[in-house]
């Protein structure tokens, strides 16, 4: 039941993406009700689904590589319905549907991903709280990934003069490098919030490797928002950025089967 | 009930024709009521702009009604100009039915309009409607009208790419920068030289509500005459080079016979403004400002021809989809047609068409 949940909100973000290609191809893009409607959608049954899942293993859902995805692509959505309206970025849906409906796609095909998890029959808040605040934050950085990529596409048209019909949908590059630098600052403080709470939590031995991935991951972005907030960086730049270092946290997304080890307490 | 056009417009009469029978909005509504209460006719619109002169009308009867509608404009050019009203009749357009609906569509939609997909002139025919309806001029058949070209005119703008862009140099200015900055109210703008496509292209950025403007000219007397005019602050030439370091845009338009903004001389500036990015106008020919400083980070750099081309590409984007307009037209056109033929007392009948009906009325 809960995976046909999962299966309706990927054929809405497909319905998403396949609808804004269309009319982008067609040179008429409008940020349509319509289509916030379809994301809005995916979004109540994807968190429908994690509802189920959190009820049944009685525990947040961060069990397996399956669950971690899904709760990405949720945190990623999350994101977009609270910034899309505030800073009138509705083609952030155009760009957030694929990359969602590619993460729940892998989530559902990739053999073995939704094994059932041997799961520590002792509860720890401090882990569930960890992997859920590390996973939302690095939905955060997926959409600063988002508005760098869009922030890029602008650039470019505003520098060869080659303006196609996507550059009058996108936002004023001014704007999206404010939403790529809060996107960013929104993740970072996320996962400094896991990070702290994965410390708490103890057994840190056992997940030297993610420890060490994670406060990586931590230092990059405090990196990058230091140089951003010191204006030491061009937009241009930060944007890059924003992209290279979400492909390091795709890159090391192997890592993030937080719950599904045993965690002796 | 038949729908009537009755009208001119730029293309069928020049401006010294036009202004005769333009009426102002104060007598506007008093004129609409009039022309409602003509015993052959029911209800009116009047549309009156510095392009157009239109009366729409619901009457009983076409032919009685049409040759009323005749006679009432061409009296209110008698009154507008008292010069001798032979000649009017050949520079007006007669629609009826289903033409004269396909025109009001088309012109609410921007359509008729001189710069095509404008859209300043649906909220002329919304007021026009507006002013009639206060007078109590309209009834059914021209609320229902009026109410559906203004639903014509949104699908149309919503649908298609009639409105996409802009297609004056000003205009493009204006959007690029809004596309840089989002909104202008805390731009800085400096005018190198005040030549006058630069003052028009300040004055739309002003108009938008940019935060503050800088003139700087060889002439200082010249540089403070435009910055009254324009409600900014004149500064001498010398001192441009060290202003620029707090202007998100330029404007050069200058006659110097040589780059006066140059890569090397920007780009020590740039480096202590990483994150802010400069809009170089250059509308100068020669060009003042050196086509490199487009490689600089954060810097766009745009000619008179580039903004020319991007308003060239605009207006054939909209002609391209002229077509698909018609079609939207065309099946509101057949619906209230439809509507128009369910009514008990429809009397159809074709006006005379003088030689100066336009093209698209007649399509």
């Amino acid at each position: 039941m809960d995976r046909l949940l999962l299966i309706a909100s990927t054929f809405c973000f497909l319905l998403g993406f396949a609808y804004t290609m269309f009319t982008l191809g067609a040179g008429r893009y409008r940020p349509s009700r319509w289509s916030l409607g379809v994301v809005g959608l995916g979004f109540l049954l994807q968190t429908g689904f994690l509802y189920l899942r959190g009820e049944a293993l009685g525990r947040c859902p961060l069990t397996n590589l399956f669950e971690v995805l899904t709760f990405l692509s949720w945190s990623m959505v999350l994101f977009y319905v609270l910034i899309g309206p505030a800073y009138r970025l509705s083609l952030m849906g155009a760009f957030t549907s694929p990359l969602a409906f590619l993460i729940q796609t892998v989530a559902l095909l990739i053999p073995g991903a939704d094994h059932p998890p041997v799961l520590s029959t002792v509860h720890n808040p401090w882990l569930e709280m960890h992997a859920a605040f590390s996973v939302m934050a690095y939905g955060a950085f997926a959409l600063a990934c988002v508005a760098g990529g869009m922030y890029l596409a602008q650039e470019r048209q505003l520098k060869t003069h080659q303006l196609h019909s996507m550059f009058f949908q996108l936002p004023p590059i001014r704007d999206l490098g404010v939403t790529n630098a809060r996107l960013m600052l929104a993740g970072f403080g996320l996962l400094s919030v896991g990070l702290v709470a994965g410390f708490v939590m103890g057994n840190l031995e056992a997940h030297m490797v993610k420890i060490f991935w994670s406060c990586a991951v931590w230092l990059l972005y405090g990196v990058v928002l230091a140089a951003v907030f010191r204006h030491s960086l061009s937009g241009r730049r930060v944007a890059w950025l924003s992209v290279g270092a979400f492909g390091v946290v795709v890159g090391t997304l192997w890592s993030l089967k937080f719950i599904s080890q045993p965690a002796p307490l | 009930m038949e729908i009537l056009c009755l009208g001119l417009s730029y293309r069928t009469a020049p401006v010294e024709l036009r202004e005769r029978f333009a009426i102002g909005d104060a007598q506007l509504g008093e004129v609409t009521l009039r022309l409602a209460r003509v015993a052959e006719l029911g209800e009116a619109v009047i549309v009156s702009t510095c392009n157009r002169v239109e009366l729409y009308v619901a009457a009983p009867e076409a032919g009685a009604g049409a040759e009323a509608l005749e006679g009432f404009f061409v009296g209110l050019g008698a009154a507008g100009g008292g010069a001798p009203q032979e000649g009017v009749g050949e520079h007006l357009y007669r629609m009826t039915g289903a033409p004269a609906l396909r025109h009001l569509f088309r012109v609410a939609s921007g359509l008729e309009s001189m710069v095509l997909g404008e859209t300043e002139i649906l909220g002329q025919v919304k007021k026009a409607y507006q002013g009639a309806q206060l007078a109590g001029a309209t009834g059914r058949h021209l609320n229902k009208l009026f109410q559906r070209a203004f639903n014509v005119a949104k699908e149309v703008r919503t649908n298609t790419n009639i409105t996409r862009g802009s297609v004056s140099v000003g205009s493009v200015a204006v959007e690029l920068a809004e596309k840089i900055f989002g909104r202008l109210t805390d731009c800085r703008v400096m005018i190198l030289g005040a030549g006058e496509t630069s003052e028009l292209t300040a004055g739309a950025l002003k108009a938008r509500g940019v935060g503050s403007i800088f003139v700087a000219n060889r002439s200082y007397e010249r540089a403070a005459q435009l910055a009254e005019a324009m409600g900014g602050r004149a500064i001498h030439f010398d001192a441009w080079t060290e202003e620029i370091r707090s202007v998100d845009i330029l404007i050069g338009s200058t006659a110097a016979p040589h780059h006066v903004l140059t890569a090397d001389k920007l780009a020590p500036v740039m480096r202590t403004r990483v994150d802010r990015p400069l809009f170089c106008i250059d509308l100068a020919v020669p060009r003042d400002i050196d086509p490199r400083v487009n490689d600089l980070e954060g810097v766009y750099l745009y000619d008179i021809d580039s903004l020319q081309a991007i308003a060239e590409r605009s207006m054939s984007v909209r002609r391209q989809d002229l077509a698909l307009c018609e079609q939207m037209i065309e099946r509101h056109v057949r619906e209230f047609g439809a509507w128009l033929e369910e009514k008990p007392r429809g009397v159809r009948g074709a006006l005379p068409t003088g030689g100066g009906a336009p093209e698209a009325a007649q399509s």
